[in-house]
């Protein structure tokens, strides 16, 4: 690693790091020390001081914090508040720090009691509603997917680092899709929202013919009444669209339109 | 020697999720000595309820960010088991392939970047990069090779793509597979040269009578289905599991434990080389002895040994299926399924120890209820017991506070606990 980083021959601080998870698998964190190939090369783009998955050193004092997970408990609610007082940059770390993720799931039964005793029996045990973490703090960038992709991980901390404006892209995964040439899943038989899911993984999963599940959640302009025709004409269930936009939480708005729910209100800001 | 010491661990670091170790000496006297989970729990079991067949295997993928693979095969595995389907030699010998090399990732992931800090006295491999840059290139060259393959067999190293209820959704290209099969040959070196570099590392000399469960390889070594056996002598089929696991909650836990003959048990690496020894490639067998490991040893610190023993054999193992691969046709990737009610139990050896999914399903194919049993949750037990066994031995050895705090960190962290998957 080499001590002095620059960027067009003007030098660069480089920028105190801490990661961070709530309620999560941390697959989005190892998906950084994932990285075998570059991995050393991004640890010199940044200080990281607090990595506890990874490190044994922590420190108070970081510029941008990288926050996994979604908020299912009131300790992780004092944790995420006290994150954000101490950093400049708050990244919201996969689709459980974004919109809830998998976790959320079990948001859907409207019944914690039942939900606790499905898994625990009579063992007392604490938990809430599953939320994103801008229901409680501000985020100032969201990192999607499940998992993240490390090359968009790479690319926006390395934006971060020079100061360039992080732009995620708005168009639906389909688009990539096309331009990587694959077979349309639905020419497969498969189900899939790739009409409706914003890009940035370049079809990670349709490239793999397996339909995708909508992890990075809505494009800008997502049709999910036309996506609703597409999947009824290739013979697929309501049901099967409902199991695939419930899956990360990314699409809750448009489920509540689609099933006619009423939005719950009640957030919860700082 | 009369000692006090307070050992307060919160939020132990270098490994996966939450977990906290408090021992507290008084003149020699051990007051306290536990080990306490509080990862927040997810409720995978709950989530699952009325959802169809097919998206167990996606969801459940996701318990877990090192070992999504070993957890998607397991619940595959419940699946079919449920539906009454067989996969085919083809998809057997590829899920065994994958399987492998997810155990190569995760064991060097450990080995190097969680367990070998501490025999060099640093807080992380970072600055290893710099002390010891061939040992950190060594490790960065196998955990991408078992990535790559991951990437290439699964789809994705991390909650893999392709796989799926009767196979896969699409097949590697037979070159990619022989280049998988050339980087492993050229990384048995990497591997000799690891084996060498943990017979450097001072492993504490401890140990307590335990008993280990794993699964019982017939042929081979076990790694996907098939029956249990305990080194006190129980043995149970795959779906008699629940009289192995026998699940319990208990207060400060947030996970759930177990218990089989006595009050705790161990699974994992070592367990596995402790009842399957003779099973092992013989190359492994070899550096197994070369690092002073042979069955039954009862050092759960030597699970660090274990796991570079398995990585010897996986790379042997893989090399041995890839070969048999690139003489056979491909087949088609993946068989139909049919839903029916029914109830499935997959067992898989993943990295940690055995992993159960079990489903019930309706006539529709739909879940009436799910259970998944966690290694790290079969360990805690035994490392709750560990702890105070250690506490014991060191408040009579005099040993500093500083001391007791890396040596009980040390040895929660051999036995490389995926706490937020063991509470999911």
């Amino acid at each position: 690693m080499s001590d002095a980083l620059s960027y067009l021959g003007v030098p660069l601080s480089r920028p105190r790091v801490g990661f961070f998870e709530l309620t999560s698998c941390e697959g989005c964190q190892l998906q950084i020390l994932n990285n075998e190939a570059t991995l050393l090369d991004f640890l010199n783009l940044v200080t990281i001081v607090n990595f506890r998955e990874g490190m044994s050193e922590r420190s108070d004092d970081y510029e941008i914090a990288f926050v996994e997970g979604s908020v299912s408990r009131e300790d992780e609610i004092v944790r995420l508040r006290e994150i954000r007082e101490k950093a400049r940059v708050l990244v919201a770390l996969g689709s459980c720090a974004c919109f809830g993720g998998v976790n959320r799931l079990k948001n859907r039964f409207g019944d914690l009691a039942w939900v606790k005793k499905e898994v625990y029996g009579d063992f007392a045990i604490e938990t809430r509603d599953v939320q994103p973490l801008e229901d409680f703090v501000t985020v100032d960038l969201k990192i999607y997917g499940c998992p993240v992709k490390k090359e968009e991980v790479e690319r926006i901390v390395t934006n971060l680092v020079v100061g360039k404006a992080v732009r995620l892209p708005e168009y639906p995964v389909c688009m990539e899709c096309k331009a990587n040439e694959n077979i349309c899943l639905f020419e497969l038989g498969e189900p899939c929202l790739g009409p409706v899911t914003r890009a940035g993984c370049d079809a990670w999963c349709t490239g793999n013919r397996r339909g995708c599940w909508g992890c990075r959640g809505p494009a800008e302009v997502a049709n999910i009444k036309e996506l609703e025709k597409i999947m009824t004409r290739h013979g697929f269930s309501r049901e099967v669209l409902i199991d695939r936009l419930e899956c990360f939480g990314g699409f809750a708005s448009c489920l509540d339109t689609l099933t006619g729910k009423k939005k719950k209100a009640g957030r919860n800001k700082a | 020697m009369k000692i006090s010491c307070d050992v307060n661990v919160q939020h132990l670091t270098r490994v996966e999720g939450h977990g906290n170790i408090k021992i507290s000496i008084k003149d020699g006297k051990v007051r306290e000595a536990s080990w306490e989970v509080v990862e927040t729990p997810r409720f995978f079991e709950a989530m699952l309820v009325g959802k169809h067949w097919e998206n167990a295997p996606y969801l459940c993928g996701r318990i877990c960010g090192i070992c999504s693979i070993g957890h998607t095969l397991a619940s595959i595995r419940a699946v079919e088991n449920a539906f009454g389907i067989t996969p085919s030699a083809q998809t057997a010998d590829l899920r065994l392939l994958l399987k492998h090399m997810e155990t190569l990732q995760s064991h060097i992931l450990h080995l190097y970047f969680l367990a070998a800090p501490d025999f060099l006295g640093t807080g992380s491999v970072l600055p290893l990069a710099k002390t010891h840059p061939e040992e950190v290139a060594r490790a960065l060259r196998l955990k991408l090779l078992a990535n790559d393959a991951c990437d290439l067999i699964g789809g994705r190293r991390l909650h893999p793509t392709r796989t799926v209820v009767g196979g896969f959704t699409m097949l590697p290209e037979k070159r990619q597979l022989a280049e998988i099969g050339k980087r492993l040959q050229e990384c048995v070196p990497d591997l000799l040269a690891a084996a060498e570099l943990f017979k450097t590392f001072a492993i504490p000399d401890f140990s307590r009578e335990t008993e280990f469960v794993s699964l019982k390889g017939g042929e081979s070594y076990p790694f996907i289905g098939g029956g249990l056996v305990s080194s006190d002598g129980v043995r149970k089929k795959e779906h008699q599991y629940r009289a192995m696991t026998n699940e319990y909650c208990q207060p400060g836990f947030t996970s759930k434990l177990s218990r089989l003959s006595r009050d705790a048990f161990a699974v994992g690496a070592l367990a596995r080389l402790n009842n399957n020894f003779a099973l092992l490639h013989p190359t492994a067998r070899e550096i197994s002895a070369a690092l002073g490991l042979s069955p039954v040893n009862h050092n759960p610190y030597l699970n660090n040994v274990a796991q570079l023993v398995e990585c010897v054999h996986v790379v042997f193992d893989s090399l041995r299926i890839i070969e048999a691969m690139l003489d056979t046709p491909w087949q088609e990737p993946r068989q139909p399924v049919t839903a029916c009610r029914g109830k499935g139990v997959g067992a898989v050896e993943v990295p940690r120890g055995i992993l159960y999914h079990y489903y019930e399903f309706d006539a529709q194919g739909r879940v009436k209820k799910a259970d998944c049993v966690i290694p790290t949750s079969q360990n805690h037990g035994n490392i709750q017991r560990d702890i105070a066994a250690l506490a014991r031995d060191y408040a009579r050895k005099g040993k500093t506070d500083q001391d007791i705090e890396l040596l009980a960190e040390m040895l929660v962290r051999a036995y490389d606990p995926c706490i937020s998957c063991s509470v999911h």
